[in-house]
């Protein structure tokens, strides 16, 4: 961005104090750009996330508002941003009013070093990692902030509910992306990248037995620091109405939500990076790729559909699992994430040191874990086509079922679908 | 002295008037979790400023460990205590003259240590990624200190552990 900065100051002949003005016009800009992206990403997954949670009730979800109700997240933004901002009396007003902008300071600052693409990334930190675990520990003060500064039990419950399972699930967070940097030696989010490769093979992912405990190690941390189910005690609804954010209305509480699934996409964004090759494309090298916007363009749709998947994921363990109990959720923690974790390092560790980068075990293992692991995903997936069918009944897919004049017709559902639903009834009926 | 003002000097006087402004309402103020929470624009104040001094690894640590950390141990510490609220506003250990002494004598110190100290210039040109570097001089020439404080926090976190059993073990007994 200097370097653009630079030739634009060039351009235009500027000097001294301009210079500086225009770089500074410029980072503000590029700030501006990301925390858009950035809004854009979480609005998205709002609705993504009430549409699947549809499907998996078997119902429809939001679906009016625009396309197959795409223009949803705008709808319920606009009526967020025009309702009343209530302050309750007995607030600590100035922290109540400052705990959202915190929690949205935090999630989507951590935006800036997020690789969407190999020159499409607003600052390649050299410090990248580290600096994403670091700023999004401001979500931490937030969440405490705003349940203190509630002055109500169940947002103060909730609020350090919220804070020691993050502070405590961060340990085994931290161990496992600590696995990866040793492999690649790099604290760079795209120097990260450029270790890897594009085949499944030469991701992080399927590096060795240990990596590929450690992507999994990270994923249910990071499920748990984002309060995600079934990690979700902090809004556990049938203990503390709603937690930390009970006493919030209108966009302040709206922030609550968009930083949670802004911080769905940065932990898929950030699992992509670190075990599944980022935007790298198969077959083609980061060279090749530097030179040409076409496969720029494909990087980056390689990168968000990656992510994507990752956000479905989450999505799908939601409405999948029931919540822990809080002493569930410690003993997962300390009994079996951060052992598990620490060997994972020291295995790497053990790993790097036994066996040279590139020789033959070495890419025999690659191959080998990618074997299992794809093993592995195809058995998943056989069970889950399995028990889907096996429910007897189809999926209740209406929409799909619309005749020429759009309503829902018994007959196109039967003819794509079979006719389950009949025949279940007239068992029970005969 | 006589350089223009340029907008780096601009942001430092500005993060250090945050950086200031904030520790001196967490001294000052009577409402102890709101001195907290002032804390957190120390930290920042003081993690820019090692952004602006280019020491970029030292910045990020600042964060994560004092914010994500220190901070959040202590709001829990006093949000866990009883009547926080009602609480006086601090202990009097000590008289203010002493107090007041000890700080100008300290502050004095500091002056002359940033005024007299033979600090190494660098050219901004020559800024640096420094993460490789203070890896490999904390496995090579710092690697004994870099140790012993490890087993230094290990004895602190035994500690922490026996202190947190024996008083669980006492409610057990009675």
């Amino acid at each position: 961005m200097e370097t653009l900065s630079n030739y634009i100051a060039d351009y235009l002949e500027l000097s001294g104090l301009a210079r500086e003005i225009l770089y500074a016009v410029l980072i503000v800009a590029v700030a501006a750009g990301v925390f858009m992206v950035a809004l854009t990403i979480s609005g998205l997954l709002t609705l993504a996330e009430r549409r699947v949670a549809g499907r998996i009730q078997s119902r429809v979800g939001p679906n009016r508002v625009g396309p197959l109700g795409l223009l949803q997240w705008l709808a319920d933004g606009l009526k967020l941003i025009m309702k009343e901002d209530l302050v309750p009396a007995a607030a600590d007003g100035p922290l109540f009013r400052l705990a959202p902008y915190l929690v949205i300071v935090g999630v989507f600052a951590a935006f800036v070093s997020v690789p969407f693409g190999q020159l499409l990334i607003a600052a390649d930190l050299n410090v990248g990692v580290i600096y994403l675990l670091a700023i999004t520990s401001l979500v931490t003060v937030g969440v405490l902030m705003s349940g203190w500064a509630s002055n109500n039990k169940w947002s103060l419950l909730g609020g350090i509910r919220a804070a020691a399972q993050i502070v405590s699930y961060e340990v085994p967070a931290v161990l496992a992306v600590l696995s990866v940097v040793l492999l690649s030696g790099t604290l760079s989010m795209q120097g990260i990248i450029a270790a890897q490769g594009g085949w499944p093979w030469h991701w992080y992912l399927f590096h060795n037995p240990f990596t590929f405990l450690a992507f999994f190690l990270y994923f249910t941390a990071a499920v748990a620091e984002g309060n995600r189910t079934p990690f979700d005690l902090p809004e556990a609804e049938s203990e503390l109405v709603s937690g930390y954010n009970t006493e919030y209305s209108g966009m302040r509480f709206a922030g609550f939500f968009l930083g949670e699934f802004a911080n769905i996409y940065l932990m898929s964004a950030i699992a992509t990076t670190l075990f599944f090759g980022g935007w790298q494309i198969p077959g083609v090298t980061p060279e090749q790729q530097a030179t040409s916007w076409g496969l720029q363009l494909v990087g980056l749709l390689i990168f968000v559909a990656k992510a994507s998947i990752g956000c479905f994921v989450v999505i799908w363990l939601r409405w999948t699992f029931p919540r822990l109990r809080v002493d569930q959720l410690m003993s997962v923690c300390y009994r079996y994430l951060v052992p598990l974790s620490l060997l994972c390092l020291a295995a790497n560790a053990v790993y790097m040191l036994l066996i040279p980068a590139g020789s033959m075990i070495d890419r025999i293992i690659h191959y080998g874990t990618a074997a299992f692991g794809g093993l592995v995903g195809l058995i998943f997936l056989w069970r889950v086509f399995h028990h889907i069918r096996s429910v007897g009944d189809r999926l209740d897919l209406n929409v799909l079922a619309r005749g020429q004049k759009g309503r829902f017709d018994p007959r196109i559902q039967a003819r794509r679908y079979g006719k389950f639903r009949k025949k279940r009834y007239s068992k029970e009926t005969g | 002295m006589n350089e223009p003002l340029t907008l780096v000097d601009l942001v430092f006087y500005g993060v250090a008037a945050l950086t200031v402004l904030s520790g001196a309402y967490a001294v000052f103020s009577g409402n102890i979790v709101r001195a907290v929470f002032s804390l957190m624009g120390t930290f920042f104040g003081v993690a820019v400023l090692y952004g602006l001094l280019a020491a970029d690894f030292v910045a990020v640590i600042q964060v994560l460990v004092y914010v994500g950390g220190i901070l959040v141990l202590m709001l829990f510490a006093v949000m866990l205590s009883g009547n926080i609220e009602t609480a006086a506003r601090s202990n009097r250990a000590g008289s203010i003259i002493l107090g007041g002494l000890v700080g100008i004598v300290l502050l004095l110190f500091l002056i002359t240590l940033a005024v007299q100290g033979p600090w190494i210039q660098t050219d901004p040109e020559a800024y640096r990624a420094t993460t490789a570097s203070i890896g490999k001089m904390l496995l090579g020439k710092a690697l004994l200190p870099f140790e012993l404080l490890s087993v230094v926090l290990l004895g602190v976190v035994i500690g922490a552990v026996v202190i947190a059993r024996s008083r669980k073990s006492e409610e057990a007994d009675s």
